[in-house]
């Protein structure tokens, strides 16, 4: 639908002004019509609708941990014993591989103190997927390689997590992504 | 209507693409500088808005593909998953439902300018015969994609269609079990369907590229009928005489487009397919989308056996018969002019012939019973009667009118309201740009 | 110039039975037509009221839905723009981080969902078992019964259709629905009606089948002079009654007549959620199409003034 004019001096004129809104309103219609297009791709409804998840963790003895699925992702929730608690507490910031909390419910600047990787001490809440590649990393079942900073263990390349999920040894880039999530109870915490 | 290419590369670049892929040379030469004849009317526009229409068709059907489940248990729901969930999926199904409407509206509209104005006429031969290849494969396409959203109205249609290829004598239920994947219209019949119906849009879309190939060797046919002498009294160049006019009729087409989608986009279908696809109990009449209607019309008028041929069989024959023979169309015409302009009494058989097609329609949709057969024969009669026995002898015997000497002339003669021929026009199309 | 008059009134003859052919067959069918309302969602404005449709769904979870699901909706349906339940913000005392419009978190959906009169099946349980529990805002609305079998067992062999798509499965849906449930009436005495069904003269039917034998010649066809009644027999009995639901604004009458509008309100709302949005957007468009079209109309105009013809 172009409409640009070829007169005699090739150059647009007042005369063409029409011509030159013709193509422009054509275009413009065009172009609104690629958004519906575009946006169709996006979550549907029915996906957003499953963008929280609510979790009973009152069965959950202390040193166990569970794996849910959440976004199609899996996400671990490990109820940590205190020796567990008071060595990541423990762990000084210079030991860390990655500084940065990686906690969506603080802010991007956090460090990456246990304190900043949960919001109760007990619970240690974060996304199952290896920050290398996107595996998911061993250590939430009974009985699985916890790795040699007893957290999880990323069997892909040999990434080892300790009990707070931050990336301790291997080629991992970033410590576990921390979800957002909010505990509505003593025994339910919702995440996402 | 070749034409020396008059294509002036103007940048380095485009010299050292145009020595090793002339595409912009031919995209000058067949879209922008093509010479046309001055005095093509609004039906003309009906190439440009069939382009649009596969081009919508194709880009909404991808995106409904990303989310649609070709599988029996599925499919209905998942189409109603679009209309609630998906982003703008209820845009995307209207506009693609309704879009094969347009579509089919459209081509029937480009189809009766052919034939009034004898578009299919020596040279144009090929030019004709590629439509109408075009145009079953669109019937293919539209038919299958009808049955993916698995309602009542998708499984009849595909069951009572498909059993037709049973009427074929030995081999016929044989053909039919083939064509469905099992005994029953099932899940393999909807998987096959929804994979062809992806792959014939791509298919008429080759065509098309050869249907504007033979358009571009003897050049637009024109509401005279008569060649173009002066390339330069005759002819303007495609663009921007007719780039704007076809841009013109193309957003005037899309004004009923839109409001069919916005405002009516359940009107052209059948309530029935808003339930789901039931085996055990068949809709209390099956009716077929309005476009296939006239065949369907035209199956249902062959109630009587013809010696060997039962009426099943008889009723199939016609059915592809009625669209087969557009074909040899070209050769069935004996007139020595092609537009029924200067062809009085034709113009007349072909209003009947138009009047014939809509009743058909109209039939099609109704139950076959009592008066109704007989008309709907009446009208099968006239549809075949008017391609072999009116188009052969109306060559022989009419006499018609004096043609202008040239399409410039002819132009020219429009504009004075007492020119002889001027009411000779009338009716059938709007005046040409003035 | 014989041959062109034969032809000119070939035309006359077959337009003027095609336009006869059209009127007669639609003139026949075996049911009344349906009275026809106007509905606040007609026409190309036309809108949801939202009231309506929150007393409809009423009705229908109070009624319809002891017989009849509506398995394509979710209870968040009912909280997203558009629906009976949106909320643009959450009412007082909510804390900041929740954000009602989202129908997930949407309080009134919410409470809907756990308090539904039928549970959803979920499952398996960590010892293998199906389990049921109360609905939440993203599960589809469960309906009254599990499967076909069960549900024609409770019904005298009749399938109750699911009310999802109803008012777009029926010819003029919204005026259909309303007249069915309004229009019960005593049958006519020349027919016979099993026990069981229920005669309703806009249901799709055949009464010429209970035509009682006195009535029927040697042929079983009626005897002469002697009409079929419209209509049809269902297994519905008549669903409504007047006040059998408690509508909690005081102002609205509870007839049969009220409740019946609501609920084809609803029910024409959960047949195409998307219905504003459609309309809105087409208003859109076609003021820009109407707008692009003249436009590229002066510019032909334009391009073609130059042309010497």
């Amino acid at each position: 639908m172009t409409t640009t004019d070829s007169t005699d001096d090739g150059e647009p004129t007042r005369r063409d002004f029409i011509h030159i809104m013709g193509a422009v309103t054509a275009a413009a219609g065009a172009g609104a019509a690629l958004w519906p297009l575009i946006d169709q791709m996006n979550p549907d409804a029915s996906m957003l609708a499953l963008s929280t998840k609510e979790v009973d963790i009152s069965s959950i003895a202390v040193g166990q941990a569970i794996k849910v699925m959440w976004q199609g992702k899996p996400v671990f929730i490990r109820h940590r014993t205190a020796e567990e608690i008071a060595e990541a507490e423990a762990t000084p910031l210079t030991a860390l591989k990655d500084t940065k909390a990686r906690n969506d419910n603080l802010g991007k600047s956090a460090d990456a103190e246990d304190a900043n990787r949960r919001s109760d001490a007990n619970w240690m809440i974060v996304v199952g997927v290896c920050t290398h590649l996107g595996c998911i990393p061993l250590g939430t079942s009974s009985g699985e390689n916890r790795g040699d900073y007893n957290g999880w263990f990323c069997p892909c390349h040999g990434s080892h997590y300790d009990v707070a999920g931050r990336i301790r040894r291997g080629p991992a880039p970033d410590n576990l992504e921390v979800p957002p999530y909010a505990f509505l109870s003593d025994s339910v915490v919702k995440i996402g | 209507m070749s034409h020396p290419s008059t294509y002036n590369p103007g940048s380095g670049l485009e010299k050292w693409l145009d020595a090793r892929l002339p595409i912009m040379r031919l995209m000058h030469d067949s879209l922008n500088d093509f010479p046309t004849p001055k005095n093509l009317n609004y039906w003309w526009t009906f190439g440009g808005i069939l382009t649009v229409c596969l081009m919508i068709q194709i880009i909404t059907g991808i995106v409904l593909a990303m989310h649609y489940t070709a599988q029996a248990d599925m499919a209905f729901d998942s189409i109603e998953h679009i209309m609630r969930d998906v982003n703008y999926g209820w845009l995307m199904r209207y506009v693609h439902a309704n879009g094969s409407s347009m579509f089919f509206l459209a081509v029937y509209l480009h189809m009766f300018r052919g034939l009034y104005y004898g578009s299919y006429k020596e040279p144009r031969e090929v030019l004709w015969m590629l439509g109408v290849v075009i145009f079953i494969l669109m019937m293919a396409t539209a038919f299958m994609g009808y049955v993916l959203p698995w309602g009542q109205m998708s499984y009849w249609a595909a069951t009572v269609i498909t059993n037709l290829f049973s009427a074929i004598p030995l081999i016929g239920d044989d053909i039919r079990t083939l064509l469905l994947g099992g005994p029953s219209v099932d899940n393999p019949t909807l998987n096959r369907f929804f994979s062809l119906h992806y792959l014939l849009p791509f298919a008429i879309f080759g065509v098309v590229v050869l249907h504007i190939w033979a358009l571009h060797v003897p050049g637009n046919n024109n509401p005279t009928g008569i060649e173009v002498k002066d390339l330069k009294k005759d002819t303007v160049p495609f663009h921007p005489y007719y780039t704007v006019k076809d841009g013109f009729g193309i957003a005037v087409f899309l004004v009923l487009f839109a409001a069919f989608v916005f405002f009516n986009p359940d009107g052209l279908g059948h309530p029935d397919n808003y339930i789901k696809a039931n085996p055990l109990a068949t809709p209390a009449s099956i009716v077929p989308e309005w476009y296939f209607m006239p065949f369907y019309a035209i199956l249902r008028a062959i109630t009587f056996d013809l010696g060997p041929i039962s009426s099943k069989l008889g009723g199939v024959i016609a059915m592809f018969a009625s669209i087969l023979i557009l074909f040899v169309l070209p050769w069935l015409d004996r007139a020595k002019i092609r537009s029924m302009r200067y062809r009085p009494a034709m113009r007349l058989w072909f209003i009947l012939f138009v009047v014939a097609c809509i009743a058909l329609g109209v039939l099609g949709g109704k139950p076959a019973e009592g008066n109704l057969v007989l008309y709907a024969q009446i009208a099968t009669a006239y549809y075949f009667g008017f391609f072999l026995i009116i188009m052969p002898l109306a060559g022989i015997m009419e006499t018609p009118k004096a043609l202008p000497s040239s399409i410039a002339d002819a132009v020219l003669a429009k504009k004075k309201p007492d020119a002889a021929r001027s009411h000779a026009s009338g009716g059938a199309q709007p005046a040409p740009a003035e | 110039m014989k041959i062109s008059m034969i032809a000119r009134t070939l035309i006359i003859a077959a337009t003027l039975s095609l336009c006869g052919m059209s009127a007669a067959v639609a003139a026949s069918g075996s049911a009344k037509d349906p009275e026809h309302r106007h509905w606040h969602f007609a026409g190309p404005f036309g809108t949801h009221d939202k009231d309506a449709l929150q007393r409809g769904f009423q009705v229908y979870e109070t009624v319809c839905a002891s017989c009849h699901g509506v398995e394509l909706l979710s209870f968040r349906n009912l909280g997203q723009k558009g629906g009976p339940f949106y909320l643009d913000s959450c009412p007082d005392g909510f804390a900041d981080n929740v954000d009602c419009s989202n129908p997930n978190e949407n309080p009134i959906v919410k409470a809907i969902a756990s308090q539904y009169r039928y549970q959803v099946v979920d499952g398996p349980d960590d010892s293998g078992d199906m389990v049921e529990r109360a609905p939440i805002a993203s599960d589809r609305i469960p309906g009254p019964y599990a499967n076909e079998v069960i549900a024609r067992l409770a019904n005298n062999n009749a399938l109750p259709p699911d009310f999802s798509l109803i008012i777009k499965a029926r010819h003029h849906g919204p005026d259909y629905v309303f007249s069915l449930l309004t229009g019960y009436e005593d049958a006519p005495a020349s027919v016979e009606i099993a026990p069981g069904q229920h005669y309703n003269p806009y249901f799709h039917g055949d009464m010429s089948q209970a035509l009682k034998p006195e009535f029927l010649n040697a042929e079983g066809h009626a005897i002469d002079g002697v009409d079929v009644p419209p209509g049809g027999v269902l297994a519905m009995a008549p669903p409504l009654f007047d006040g059998v639901i408690d509508y909690a604004d005081p102002g609205t009458p509870e007839t049969v007549e009220q409740y019946a509008a609501d609920v084809v309100e609803f029910l024409t709302w959960a047949a195409e959620p998307k219905m504003e949005a459609r309309k809105a957007m087409g208003v859109m468009s076609l003021i820009y199409l109407l707008v692009l079209c003249f436009i590229l109309y002066w510019s032909y105009r334009k391009v073609w003034a130059k042309l010497d013809h």
